[in-house]
């Protein structure tokens, strides 16, 4: 154990200050992050994925503690692309106030957390988004005594919405564009919200379509008592954020979820990844890795996208089992299907 | 781009109660975080008054020669300083809003006064077209419209502060007032003055020295413990500071505009508290 004397003895060499103007300099680059994510991410052998402190079919730790949803699937899957193994992820509870400033600072190299893509985000925090993973819209949550049937109904009512998200914002837009005089009660964590609203503080909670399903069926004292109305007020298309200064990043993340919805196109499943790397249609080839090397593009071997298949599953598989038929919540595939069967889901081609 | 133009830009979001003023999501940001700062305002300076009223009346009961009157004031006493504000804060919070009744079904305890889940409203002058008249509260389909209002998120607020900080308060009165040796109020007594005149002229100048600061202190951290009403959904200061923060992404000039609007309203307070204590040191009693 060096002493005082020792280490004031060692300051004094030229020695010691090149050394910690060299640790200074490591320091202030690595602030930089030019390009820096995807080889921290190597170094680390782990991806660190921003997701929410818990929403049903999202973002959520199930009673085992294993995080399960259909953002924390996405980020699996980039992780099996990148890493080899869909579990090498660090998943970093965030709630709406903290999460930009997360991912601005390099706490986290991916916010997957329903975070919807509006044009200040993208231009002026510094990100890129890089693809729609849910196509929402924002709605509200009313008791069913209230009798109310249409948003337009909510004259002079008291809606609860959640700090930090683009809900309070479309809120008063749509207040003030039909004259309804709503008032805002603004909370600042998501259980608060809508805790408010069971305890008859507010006439409705108002937040994205995708999260009212979970409220609704998991928190609710009784769902039969509480409905969400079928007005959507504004577009909420959610997805994966990342930092702007590292392109090849972003162009992985982006491309591995165009990978997964192209899958459920050709009818690439999670059970039958591996054996259609006997088929002939060349895109189903560059999907499994069997003919065309797309990754070497991207920076990752031949097989990413085949181990991001068999690590979730493709698009269609990836939304059934977390927010789909298979959940609780058991949304409807609604605007989420892909081009080729009437949604609005049209990944760009992986060639 | 200036970093500091998006406080020109029109907020966007609307605030649920703005007490004196009128605001409208069109107007700009830098009016929001006024309103901001008026609820805060609103909501600590009755705090300031009840938590310094309730502290007397505790410090009284822990004085008092009744033994059931000490007991109470000290459990009380020593119950609100041992448990967390945010805590106390929620439980008011969960407590006035379980207990009112719903606000399509409000209570008139009065003509024009009504009491509901959407807050205890009443008659208030408001400003129309050529003067101005009173507003009376009218039950609507939803909730009561009309009048002035306070919402629970106010009420839970306020009477958490008060609590918490009048039990601070009663600790600090009663110390002071301790700390006055009792050979002088005998020896004012052995002069023939008053209970009246000792209190007034000899007690209380001399513990006025020792609570003063102490309760400047306290006053300081209502204040700022004002800000804890963003967790139950009051729209003070720094809630609406982080929803500006959040709609702008600007983290680093809102946090540094809340930091600057605290500090003012601290230094008025202390300031404002040491005059009164100068006052006092140089006229030698609560003249």
């Amino acid at each position: 154990m060096p002493t005082l004397p020792h280490l004031l003895r060692l300051l004094r060499s030229l020695h010691a200050w090149r050394a910690i103007l060299a640790m200074l300099l490591v320091a202030a680059a690595g602030q930089a992050h030019a390009g820096k994510t995807l080889d921290g991410i190597r170094q680390r052998g782990q991806i660190n994925c921003g997701v929410s402190t818990g929403v049903a079919g999202f973002s959520a730790p199930d009673a085992k503690g294993r995080w399960a949803g259909l953002d924390v699937d996405i980020c699996r899957a980039v992780a099996a692309a990148v890493l080899g193994d869909g579990d090498k992820v660090n998943f970093v509870p965030l709630n709406s106030q903290q999460r930009f400033a997360a991912l601005q600072s390099g706490q986290i190299d991916v916010l997957s957390r329903n975070t919807s893509w509006t044009l200040t985000r993208d231009a002026s925090l510094g990100f890129h988004f890089t693809a729609i993973t849910y196509i929402d819209g924002q709605g509200f949550l009313v008791p069913t005594k209230l009798k109310v049937t249409r948003a337009t109904q909510l004259k002079g009512a008291q809606v609860c919405v959640q700090s930090g998200t683009t809900t309070e914002k479309n809120l008063a837009d749509f207040s003030r564009s039909h004259k309804l005089g709503i008032k805002p009660i603004v909370f600042d964590t998501y259980e608060a919200g809508f805790k408010a609203l069971f305890a008859g503080r507010c006439q409705a909670y108002s937040a994205d379509a995708s999260a009212l399903a979970s409220i609704r069926s998991k928190e609710s004292p009784n769902p039969a008592d509480y409905t969400v109305l079928p007005d959507l007020i504004s577009k909420e298309p959610l997805g994966p954020v990342v930092r702007r200064g590292d392109d090849e990043w972003f162009a992985i993340v982006k491309w591995t979820v165009f990978a997964l919805q192209e899958a459920e196109e050709l009818g690439i499943t999670q059970a039958r990844a591996d054996a259609m790397k006997a088929s002939d249609d060349p895109a189903v080839q560059r999907l499994v890795g069997s003919g065309e090397d797309m990754g070497k593009l991207l920076g990752l071997d031949k097989a990413w996208s085949l181990r991001a298949l068999k690590a979730v599953g493709h698009y269609g598989e990836v939304f059934e089992r977390n927010v789909g038929a298979q959940s609780p919540l058991k949304l409807p595939r609604g605007a989420n299907r892909p081009w080729s069967q009437g949604g609005l889901i049209y990944a760009p081609p992986v060639r | 781009m200036s970093t500091w133009d998006f406080l020109l830009q029109p907020a966007g979001f609307d605030i649920g109660e703005t007490g004196l003023f009128a605001f409208e999501a069109t107007q700009p940001v830098w009016r929001a975080l006024m309103v901001g700062l008026g609820n805060t305002l609103r909501v600590s300076l009755p705090a300031l008054l009840l938590a310094t009223v309730l502290g007397m009346l505790l410090a009284l009961g822990r004085g008092s020669s009744s033994r059931s009157w000490r007991l109470l004031s000290s459990g009380i006493v020593d119950a609100v300083r041992l448990v967390p504000l945010l805590l106390q804060l929620l439980i008011w919070y969960l407590l006035l809003v379980e207990w009112l009744p719903d606000a399509n079904a409000a209570l008139s305890l009065l003509p024009g006064v009504w009491l509901s889940k959407g807050g205890l409203a009443f008659p208030w002058p408001a400003t129309g077209d050529g003067g101005w008249a009173w507003s009376w509260p009218v039950q609507e389909a939803f909730n009561v419209q009309g009048g002035g209002a306070v919402t629970p998120e106010f009420l839970a607020v306020m009477i958490a502060l008060s609590v918490y900080t009048g039990a601070f308060l009663a600790e600090v009165f009663r110390s002071g007032i301790e700390a006055v040796s009792t050979s002088l109020l005998e020896a004012a007594e052995a002069l023939g003055a008053t209970r009246w005149q000792v209190i007034r002229r000899v007690l209380l100048p001399q513990a006025l020295r020792t609570i003063l600061p102490a309760t400047t202190n306290q006053y300081l951290n209502l204040v700022k413990n004002s800000s804890l009403a963003v967790a139950v959904g009051y729209p003070d200061l720094v809630s609406v500071g982080n929803t500006t923060l959040n709609q702008t992404g600007r983290a680093v000039e809102c946090v540094a505009v809340m930091m600057g609007l605290y500090l003012a309203m601290s230094l008025l307070t202390s300031a404002a508290m040491n005059a009164f204590n100068a006052r006092q040191a140089s006229q030698g009693g609560l003249a």
